[in-house]
């Protein structure tokens, strides 16, 4: 006796959240049942492996159907064909978005294109994350990528309405697309120690500050692009180390407010002005394309790396870097306020969140 | 020109993409009802077309209107090739003919191709002018609505019940045209998909037709099946119950109509009003009868098994004359009736008097039209009928299928007689076909009827108790209808343990809904009876002579089945009987489905005996204790499960209602005897008669342990098969519909019976055990309806389908007015207790053993009188005789041991709604923030009259598909089981959209009446045939009730996507 057809459809359709999760993690049904026996589910429910084998083969036909309309998730609320309630179909989406931290640091800031899916493979064994799990993830950057690519307006609010996904995935989401777009380096040795978590916190900032959306989003462009403009005119803050009489002037400002507060403070002196080069230079140099990819190599190996052996508590680095960028003001002989703000104000937030272990 | 059709395209979503280049479409409409074809422009490169289009007006006869359906196409427009179809919208413009029902059907229809499935959605205004008198109406059968709830529906109050209708038409089936070796398959399933619809029209228009002529306005219990009948081709048939309805109140006041919950309620279909009484008796004995005749040049219908109950029948003392008096009204009510057959399940209060039990019966015919020399014969009685187009020789076809049902009614008819019943209730048609043979079945449950609703113009709105007070109690249904001195079959009768006053069966069976007022013990259960037998394959005569043999003993088996599987469960009544007869080319199913209750009225169920054989082999005796001991303890342990704890009563109180204990005596028979002593084949299961099971062969064995593996479901789960479970109601909202399929494919060597059973059981259990899995989450609950059909689709697959409706309910929720009014039966029964304290019930004792009865005999010799061939005529009655000879090894009468009883908590059915706070109303109100802007209203599907918490606003018209799907390329579509889940996920779809489109937000006594899958792997093919129907409904939830009722309740259609146009 051998089952050839064995299914059941609901009215409402009937989701399994544990299923769903396993299939979200791309398992086979077979190693599914074999999870779900050894959660214990057999004796909870008293059910036998042929019951749990028919159901999980029955969930993932479900999901499986369900897919195509995940792919465009307003489909997925004006579709007929399930009946699903508003709070499952919510749970279904954000599910089906969401991604491993493990496998987003992997591909975070590489191009979304073919040849990054052949890597696929090396991600999945290295991650311990299921092939099928890594495209699906995969497969969502690049649909996400690919359909607010050339909107206008704000970044987070175009992936919200056009995935429905929560506020929160939808901000991680744009930092993935923002870092895809501009093919920031993240995987270096020494980006390593960062999370996801502080790539996307950067993320957001530079595009609430650096893109042309920021300044104006009545604009015909996009929150993914930085503004080429302000990228130009970054040039300019290279007066700030070039100019011997600006550097010092700088300097003695910044140790004047601090002095007594700090307790890195002799470190800080010393070393004021390599820093003050690094962050300046790093803005300078923003108008290359392969500069900017490097961005977050160069902020940890400029900034971060040297306070760190120093041994800079991080309320110092808060303090050294407030009065880094507010001293400025007092240069008599700088002009561009406004460009130092835009930038230093964006980097600060970025530094004090990539300054940790 | 007596109605004008307006349609009107609005938009489409999700189209396709037909052309690769653009990947867009461009596409547009035609809009097709009956010869007239209007086009919308063409929407180009859009997926997301915007037709807009104007009004397209069909003036059209209402004849058509009732008969056509409005055809919608979507097509891609192609400059250089032919337009390729995208697919079709059938949209049933009937709910629109009834002036109470819908107005306009406005909303997104899935776009539907037979190939592809669902291919995207279109909006659609659909409206219809009838600017026609009422005379006019009355020509066509506009107006007349249409029902599938088979009890007075909600809104409604029955002013007369008329009685049966049917109809059936004949067409030839398009797939077996010659041209469909040209066409396309999609042609040819879009021919036939139209042509069904078109015929179901038809036959519900002249179904119309017969309830004007009663003078009714409305038909309840509708139930509309097609037969496949391959070559000879297509029947559509229907059956109801003709009624005159009136509105209860205008929508806006279905409050006051009800003022308090509890006894709204009561005219909920869910607490189908019964009859007042709740005395059920019921004895099974088996009542054979056969009977064989030749319609056609080839036919034998079959002996048939009657269970019955027994009726307390003329014992009443002083309910004896006022009985004879409400039988000679009823008579004389049914008498004019050709057929007195109902097809509800439930009834108004003070409907039903008595039931007396099961009468079913069942005819096997040959197909071949061809050689059919006799079938001019029989065309005497010459209706007319308006063929639908084709070959003139298929005229003959309806008179002929018509004779062969009339034939099995007339059967039916009297079998009832010899209960003593001039009614049957809760009646039902079936076939089952397999190639060229056909196995005709009918069923219901003989009873008596109070005359009030049968006649024109008596009853004055008397539906409330009037009468019903002058009537025994409420267990006066258990009564037997029957003469005691002069019962049709031997059958233990006792006094009522309700009133004491009436003679009631030991054990009742029945097809028809627990009547709401019945007092039940405890909880209520699913029982199933399954058999498989293996037959010969043959072809022809010698087929359907090799099936009518078979069909006896499976008839004998189920009942068996049921009734061991029912004193198992320490329960005394059926209800909601089903039995399933399944014709395959190499073997016959049985499947019984039923649900159990204990009726307090009757007596306590006697135990399970194990007998064995050798009684002198000392090991084999423990081997029988030990079985025995078991079979102990599961009958202890479901007494606990369904909390059956009868009051007790002790004995003297009861008096003896059972004669001198018989000794135990083995009713031996050899084949030789002569069919005089199958009448003393006694079946009947007394009071104090436990049931015996003679272990004398494997066979025996295997049953036994049959009986033991039925695994009850895990706790918080409860299932029955009936409309409400017996024993819960305290519903709460949450509702779950299902329909899951399975099939098994035998493996091919030597199968045996045995094998096959436990195939075919494992496959019902294993099925039933993957529900109660999958439906976990609402524990508590309970599966109600269950529906389990059983097709043959090839030789070695068994396909079942079931459909039910998960049903959660609150365990905690204590209800007070049941339980008073338990308190007060329960005094009640103790009063009548004293006064009979007097009488030693001898009437029972006397009649009981003095009954060798010879339904087998009589029934035998009205075959042979009816029966032109004699082949047919010697089958069945060599059979008879190994029968009754099997019978008697298995089954004997003995004495019970002492009952126990124990007193113990009660529960009734009489059920009070409460609704729950935590219904999905609330669920779908509650914005999940990034979803909130859902245009797709939920829409409710059940199987049940009635939605839990919710109260039936409005009925907004029938609805009945039929869809078919075919794939070539089944394996890209995930295999079998994907082709056939997203088919039917499609099917929900699209009644989903056509409820919604109708203004409506549920289907009520939804039905799957046929699931014909068929497959092909090695060509990659599936092909798969479903017929659906149910009443389109809007429903309040019970906590919105107050809100809307107060600011008038407009805002019904929540549904459907269509904004502001819809106005015009």
């Amino acid at each position: 006796m051998t089952s050839e057809l064995d299914i059941f459809v609901g009215n409402t359709t009937l989701i399994d959240e544990d299923v769903y999760r396993l299939w979200l993690d791309g398992y086979s049904v077979t190693d599914a049942v074999a999870l779900r026996v050894r959660s214990g589910i057999l004796e909870q429910t008293g059910a036998t492996a042929a019951v749990l084998q028919s159901d999980t083969m029955d969930h993932y036909r479900t999901f499986h159907m369900l897919e195509r309309l995940l792919h465009a998730p307003p489909k997925l609320l004006h579709q007929l064909i399930f009946q699903i309630p508003p709070s499952r179909q919510a749970l279904l989406i954000e599910r089906y978005y969401a991604f491993d931290e493990a496998f987003v640091r992997e591909v975070l800031g590489k191009k979304l294109s073919k040849g990054t899916k052949k890597d696929l493979d090396d991600i999945s064994t290295k991650t311990g994350i299921t092939l099928k799990s890594c495209r699906r993830q995969f497969d969502n950057f690049k649909r996400v990528f690919k359909v607010v690519e050339e909107m206008r307006g704000s970044l987070v609010d175009n992936i919200q309405q056009h995935f429905l996904l929560s506020d929160r995935l939808a901000r991680d989401y744009a930092a993935i697309v923002f870092f895809a777009n501009n093919r920031f380096e993240t995987g270096k040795k020494k980006l390593q120690y960062l999370s996801f978590g502080d790539f996307a916190f950067c993320a957001e900032l530079m595009i609430q500050n650096w893109t042309l959306g920021a300044v104006d989003s009545q604009m015909d462009d996009m929150d993914m692009d930085l503004d080429k403009e302000f990228l130009q005119d970054l040039k300019e803050l290279k007066v700030l180390v070039a100019d011997k009489d600006l550097l010092d002037l700088h300097k003695s400002l910044v140790c004047t407010a601090l002095r007594g507060k700090l307790g890195v403070f002799s470190e800080m002196e010393a070393n004021f002005k390599n820093l003050s080069r690094g962050l300046v230079n790093v803005a300078a140099k923003l108008t290359h394309n392969k500069d900017v990819r490097d961005l977050f190599v160069d902020l940890v190996e400029k900034f971060v790396e040297p306070c760190r052996s120093d041994h800079w508590p991080l309320s110092d680095v808060r303090f050294f870097l407030s009065q880094y960028a507010a001293s400025v003001h007092s240069l008599d002989g700088f002009r561009h306020q406004t460009l130092w703000d835009r930038y230093m104000g964006t980097l600060r937030g970025c530094l004090l969140r990539l300054y940790h272990d | 020109m007596p109605g004008k059709l307006k349609v009107k395209i609005v938009a489409g979503r999700h189209l396709p993409v037909m052309d690769r280049a653009s990947d867009l479409t461009d596409a547009f409409v035609e809009v097709k009802f009956g010869n007239t074809t209007f086009k919308t422009d063409v929407y180009l490169k859009s997926l997301n077309p915007q037709w807009n289009s104007e009004w397209f007006k069909f003036e059209v006869d209402d004849e058509d209107l009732q008969d056509e359906p409005l055809q919608i196409t979507v097509l891609d427009h192609d400059t250089y090739s032919a337009n390729d179809a995208i697919g079709k919208v059938y949209i049933d413009i009937d709910p629109l003919l009834y002036s109470e029902a819908a107005t306009v059907i406005s909303g997104w229809f899935p776009i539907y191709d037979t190939i592809h499935g669902i291919r995207g959605e279109i909006n659609v205004v659909v409206k219809v002018d009838l600017f026609n008198d009422l005379n006019r109406f009355r020509q066509s059968s506009c107006g007349v609505k249409f029902f599938c709830t088979t009890s007075i529906p909600k809104c409604y109050r029955a002013v007369i019940i008329h009685g049966f209708v049917e109809e059936l038409v004949v067409n030839e089936d398009p797939e077996y045209q010659w041209i469909d070796r040209i066409r396309t398959p999609r042609a040819s399933n879009e021919a036939r998909q139209r042509l069904i619809s078109l015929m179901s029209g038809e036959l519900q228009r002249k179904i119309g037709l017969k309830v004007l002529e009663m003078r009714g306005n409305a038909v309840v219990g509708y139930l509309q099946c097609f037969d496949l009948e391959g070559e000879s081709g297509l029947v559509v048939r229907a059956i109801g119950t003709a009624c005159t309805l009136d509105k209860l109140s205008s929508p806006a006041a279905f409050l006051p109509a009800c003022n308090s919950p509890s006894k709204e309620m009561k005219e909920s279909p869910l607490v189908h009003p019964p009859s007042h009484g709740c005395r059920s008796t019921h004895n099974s004995p088996i009542h054979t009868a056969t009977g064989s005749r030749l319609t056609q040049n080839f036919s034998v219908s079959v002996p048939t098994l009657i269970y019955t109950g027994m009726g307390s029948g003329s014992a009443g003392k002083e309910g004896g004359p006022f009985k004879a008096l409400l039988r000679q009204q009823t008579q004389s009510a049914l008498e004019q009736r050709e057929f007195p057959f109902f097809t509800l399940t439930a009834f108004p209060p003070g409907f039903l008097v008595h039931v007396g039990g099961v009468v079913s019966a069942r005819s096997v015919k040959l197909l071949d039209r061809i050689h059919n020399p006799a079938f001019v014969g029989i065309m005497g009685n010459t209706r007319s009928y308006k063929l639908l187009d084709w070959n003139s020789f298929n005229s003959d076809e309806p008179e002929t299928r018509d004779a062969w049902w009339a034939e099995i009614r007339q059967e039916i008819k009297s079998h009832a007689k010899a209960l003593g019943c001039h009614a049957v209730v809760g009646y039902s048609e079936s076939t089952s076909i397999c190639e060229e043979v056909c196995i005709l079945s009918a069923s219901g449950t003989a009873a008596v009827l109070n005359p009030r609703f049968l006649q024109d113009g008596t009853v004055e709105g008397c539906l409330e108790q009037r009468l019903e007070e002058n009537l025994p109690t409420r267990c006066g249904f258990c009564h037997i209808p029957y003469d005691e001195l002069n019962m049709p079959f031997p059958a233990h009768l006792t006094y009522c343990y309700n009133c004491r006053k009436q003679k009631v069966p030991d054990v009742l069976f029945t097809t028809i809904d627990l009547p709401t007022d019945a007092t039940v013990i405890g909880k209520g259960c699913l029982i199933q009876a399954r058999l498989c037998r293996l037959k010969k394959k043959a072809q022809a005569e010698a087929n359907a002579t090799a099936i009518s043999n078979l069909l006896p003993f499976m008839e004998y088996e189920v009942h068996t089945q049921l009734m061991n599987k029912l004193k198992l469960k320490g329960m005394n009544a059926l209800f909601g009987l089903r039995i399933q007869i399944t014709v395959g080319e190499n073997m016959l199913m049985g499947l019984a489905s039923a649900t159990g209750v204990y009726l307090a009225a009757l007596p306590t169920p006697g135990g399970i005996q194990i007998a064995g054989k050798t009684p002198n082999d000392g090991s084999y005796e423990q081997h029988i204790s030990h079985m025995q001991k078991k079979i102990n303890d599961t009958i202890a342990k479901n007494k606990e499960l369904y909390e059956i704890n009868p009051p007790e009563i002790s004995e003297e109180i009861i008096g003896s209602p059972i004669p001198e204990p018989r000794q135990r005596s083995r009713l031996l028979r050899s084949q030789s005897e002569s069919s005089d002593e199958v009448t003393e084949l006694d079946l009947s299961h007394g009071k104090k008669d436990a049931f015996v099971l003679e272990i004398d062969d494997t066979d025996a064995m295997e049953d036994v342990h049959s009986l033991l593996t039925d695994v009850p479901p895990p706790s918080g789960f409860y299932s029955c098969n009936t409309e409400i479970m017996p024993g819960i109601n305290n519903w709460t909202s949450e509702i779950q519909m299902f329909t899951s399929v399975r099939v098994i494919r035998l493996s091919s060597l030597n199968l045996t019976n045995q094998a096959l059973n436990k195939n075919f059981n494992d496959l019902c259990e294993n099925l039933l055990k993957s529900l109660y899995f999958k439906l976990r989450s609402m524990i508590p609950c309970c599966l109600c309806h269950v529906n389990f059909t059983v097709s043959l689709p090839e030789d070695e697959l068994i396909q079942v389908t079931v459909t039910a409706v998960a049903i959660t309910f609150d365990k905690n929720q204590a209800l007070q007015t049941t339980k008073t009014h338990v308190e007060k039966s329960l005094q009640r029964a103790s009063t009548d207790n004293e006064e009979l304290l007097q009488f030693p019930l001898e009437l029972c004792s006397d009649s009981l053993p003095s009954h060798p009865l010879p339904p087998a005999k009589e029934h035998l010799e009205s075959a042979s009188s009816n029966s032109g061939i004699p082949a047919a005529q010697r089958a069945t009655s060599v059979d008879y005789s190994s029968f009754a000879d099997r019978c008697s090894s298995w089954i004997e009468l003995i004495k019970l041991k002492a009952q126990t009883i124990r007193r113990g908590s009660i529960k009734t059915t009489v059920t009070v709604e409460k609704a729950s706070p935590v219904g999905d109303g609330n669920f779908r109100n509650r914005p999940a923030p990034p979803c909130a802007n859902s245009t797709v209203g939920v829409v409710k599907m059940t199987p049940l009259s009635f939605i839990p918490g919710a109260k039936i606003t409005k009925y907004l018209g029938i609805i009945n598909m039929f869809f078919i799907r075919e794939t070539t390329s089944l394996r890209e579509e995930g295999g079998v089981s994907g082709f056939l889940h997203a088919f039917i996920a499609e099917v929900f779809a699209m009644v989903r959209a056509h409820v919604a489109a109708l203004g409506g937000n549920a289907v009520v006594s939804y039905i799957m009446k046929q699931c014909v899958f068929m497959e092909n792997p090695n060509k990659n093919q599936a092909q798969c045939l479903i017929n659906v129907s149910g009443d389109a409904v809007v429903f309040v939830r019970e906590s919105d009730l107050e809100v809307v009722s107060t600011q008038q309740p407009t805002a019904n259609c929540q549904s459907s996507g269509t904004e502001g146009e819809v106005t015009t």
